[in-house]
């Protein structure tokens, strides 16, 4: 086990130095220059020319690369073209709130996801099936930002559809304060939900398929014969078998989220990661893009790692080496 | 064989449907056959002849479309078909245990064959898991696996066929059941196992004085195995007699002909005499007999009436019109080159 851990932590250094170089060369596919940006509009040209020998841009792109590499293993990305100050605080003071984001809404898909797929499975083909699977097709199709902007509009601005009035204790839970993140549960309800409905709408519907398949084997027959009530034959011996490929999703998901919060972290203006990375990338703050890009990659590969070694636990027969 | 033996299980007039899209299908037509205690009884037929859905039936352990229409079956003279599900699952695995065709696939992949043994001893036995788990070791031991201490850790992709084979009778026979259904549980295995694994199951029956229902397509496993032979087509008992009166005295042409279709050693065979044409389809079963269009003796009233299973002499049930009064054929027959008097 160990020494598969290890060998599978030394294959992600090839990814990430893919990554690493295809981030690097963001800085060159991208429209605009840097130094233009730091300077400002009414710069000089011999300003802007100064600032690019400073910061390097004029040496070859290898050059550059070398720099960027050797120093980044350190842990040192460089610094804020536009706040100056270092990638790796701006990201690190950014980076828990969005992983407490994503924690909390792939607590909640996974929730929600394997109870509606278990329920789903198991009165399969019954107005419940069909009920559950017309709310995960909604799930799975709404965007986001919509779902953001009408929770917004309904729980925290109050402007409930059809003129409803929302009582005090749902208000309680549900408000939402733009200015503050972190300071109450309460701010994360709205946020979580955005995030965690489109998972658990795909977790639900990999359960139920995964599920649907697993009762139809033999052992599970098997199970039956010998007296087991149909409770434990759903838990003990169909759940673990069907949770192999529902656990790659949940991975998929968790690494997708932190990845992925742009919009979410947007439109509920919270500061996480997401926010950082579209702040950067509108004004050219190719440090920090780089910088947030390289950190979710880590944690991408990471997290697979993660559901590569679960695997092992749920199904005996995976043989990791 | 005159003495009166105790029945434990009597299957009286099953009949089980399944609902599918092409409608309702009938896949156990009237099913009635004795279960004598301690005996081995078989049921033999061809694939699709209703045989496991009869056996499933018994257990109630039928997939979601299907379900006993009418019927009963008494067990120690309780209608199982009457019993909660509740009571149910008290007699699955504890009095009434089952194995299947398919060693490979009938346990499950993500626990110890230990744990799997296990759990059915305290599901039954109420028994602590430590004390289950000595039990189980025991169980592989009686079921002739090598180093079992050893064994009852593994997982069931840790061991072969046979082996697996040996698990699942192991499982079943954990809490000491009364019955034993074997579904074709040796299909699946290679000859040599075969014959490891049939002989097993009546050292065991011997040994635990259990009654065991022995299903396969399979003439020579019920000549090595059953005391009792029930043979089935299309849904229904054509024949049940004693396993040496079917052997040496086939009646139901059906019987005869399968017993035809197999080599023999004993008597001189040019070539094998299959029987012509195929199983009907459930959703479009003959009127009359249903092996009334594969039968080489069959009259105008074998495709119009259905026979009924009748008693004839001893513990011997025949589903045909041949060997009722009604018989509006000729008093000798020919069937499969061989001369036979029927009727009187």
């Amino acid at each position: 086990m160990t020494k598969y851990i290890i060998r599978r932590l030394l294959q992600t250094i090839p990814v990430l130095i893919g990554v690493s170089i295809l981030v690097f060369s963001l800085m060159f596919l991208i429209p605009g220059d840097p130094a233009r940006v730091m300077a400002g509009e009414g710069a000089s040209e011999q300003t802007i020319e100064n600032l690019r020998e400073k910061l390097g841009l004029n040496d070859p792109a290898y050059v550059q690369y070398g720099r960027f590499i050797t120093s980044a293993v350190k842990g040192d990305l460089g610094n804020s073209v536009r706040s100056g100050r270092p990638v790796m605080d701006e990201i690190s003071a950014r980076f828990w709130i969005t992983v407490e984001l994503s924690i909390y809404a792939t607590i909640l898909s996974v929730f929600i996801g394997l109870i509606a797929g278990i329920v789903s499975a198991v009165r399969h083909y019954t107005l419940t099936d069909i009920f559950i699977m017309i709310i995960a097709l909604f799930g799975l199709s709404m965007p986001n930002f919509w779902l953001g902007l009408v929770l917004i509009q309904w729980f925290a601005l109050g402007n409930l559809p059809f003129g409803m009035d929302m009582p005090a204790w749902l208000f309680d839970i549900v408000q939402m304060r733009p200015s503050g993140w972190g300071e109450s549960w309460r701010q994360m309800v709205l946020p979580v939900i955005t995030l965690g409905t489109g998972g658990a709408a795909i977790i639900a519907r990999m359960t139920r398929s995964s599920m649907l398949e697993v009762i139809g084997q033999d052992y599970i027959r098997t199970a039956r014969a010998k007296g087991v009530s149909e409770r434990l034959v759903i838990y003990r011996h169909a759940l673990k078998n069907a949770l192999i490929p529902v656990v790659t999703v949940i991975g998929l998901e968790f690494g997708g989220f932190l990845g992925g919060a742009v919009l979410t972290e947007t439109i509920f203006a919270i500061n996480g990661m997401g926010r950082l990375t579209i702040d950067a990338i509108r004004q050219r703050d190719f440090p920090i893009v780089q910088g947030t890009v390289l950190v979710i990659s880590i944690i991408f590969v990471l997290v697979n790692l993660l559901v590569d070694i679960s695997y092992k636990f749920l199904n005996k027969r995976i043989d990791l080496n | 064989m005159t003495q009166q033996l105790e029945n434990i299980l009597e299957v009286n007039n099953l009949q089980t449907v399944f609902a599918t899209e092409g409608g309702e299908v009938r896949a156990v037509d009237g099913v009635s056959f004795v279960v004598p205690k301690g005996k081995t009884i078989g049921i033999v037929g061809e694939s699709g002849s209703g045989k496991s859905i009869t056996s499933l039936s018994i257990l109630r352990l039928l997939a979601k479309n299907g379900k006993v229409n009418d019927g009963e079956i008494l067990f120690k003279g309780k209608d199982l078909l009457k019993l909660t599900d509740k009571q149910m699952r008290d007699i699955r695995g504890n009095q009434i245990s089952m194995i299947f065709q398919e060693p490979m696939t009938s346990l499950n992949p993500v626990y110890t064959v230990g744990q799997q043994i296990s759990e059915t001893l305290i599901i039954h036995k109420k028994i602590s898991k430590q004390e289950a788990m000595k039990q189980s070791v025991d169980m592989l031991k009686l079921v002739g696996i090598p180093s079992p201490e050893k064994r009852v850790k593994q997982y069931p992709h840790e061991l072969s066929g046979g082996m697996r084979q040996r698990v699942m009778i192991a499982m079943a026979l954990a809490c000491d059941p009364e019955i034993l259904i074997a579904d074709e549980p040796t299909t699946a295995l290679d000859v040599t196992i075969q014959a490891q694994i049939l002989e097993l199951i009546r050292d065991l029956q011997n040994r635990l004085d259990m009654s065991v229902i022995m299903i396969t397509h399979d003439l020579g496993v019920v000549a090595e195995t059953c005391d009792y032979v029930a043979v089935m087509y299309a849904g229904q008992v054509v024949e049940y007699s004693d396993v040496r009166t079917l052997f040496k005295n086939p009646k139901h042409p059906y019987t005869l002909g399968l017993l035809n279709s197999l080599p023999r050693h004993d008597v001189d065979q040019e070539k094998l005499i299959p029987i012509k044409g195929m199983v009907p389809s459930p959703h479009d079963m003959p009127v009359g007999c249903r092996f009334a269009p594969r039968c080489p003796v069959a009259t105008q009233a074998c495709h119009t009436k259905p026979p009924m299973l009748e008693s004839i002499g001893n513990n011997e049930q025949i589903r045909c019109w041949m060997y009722s009064e009604e018989w509006d054929g000729d008093s000798e027959v020919t069937l499969y080159g061989e001369k036979r008097t029927v009727k009187g």
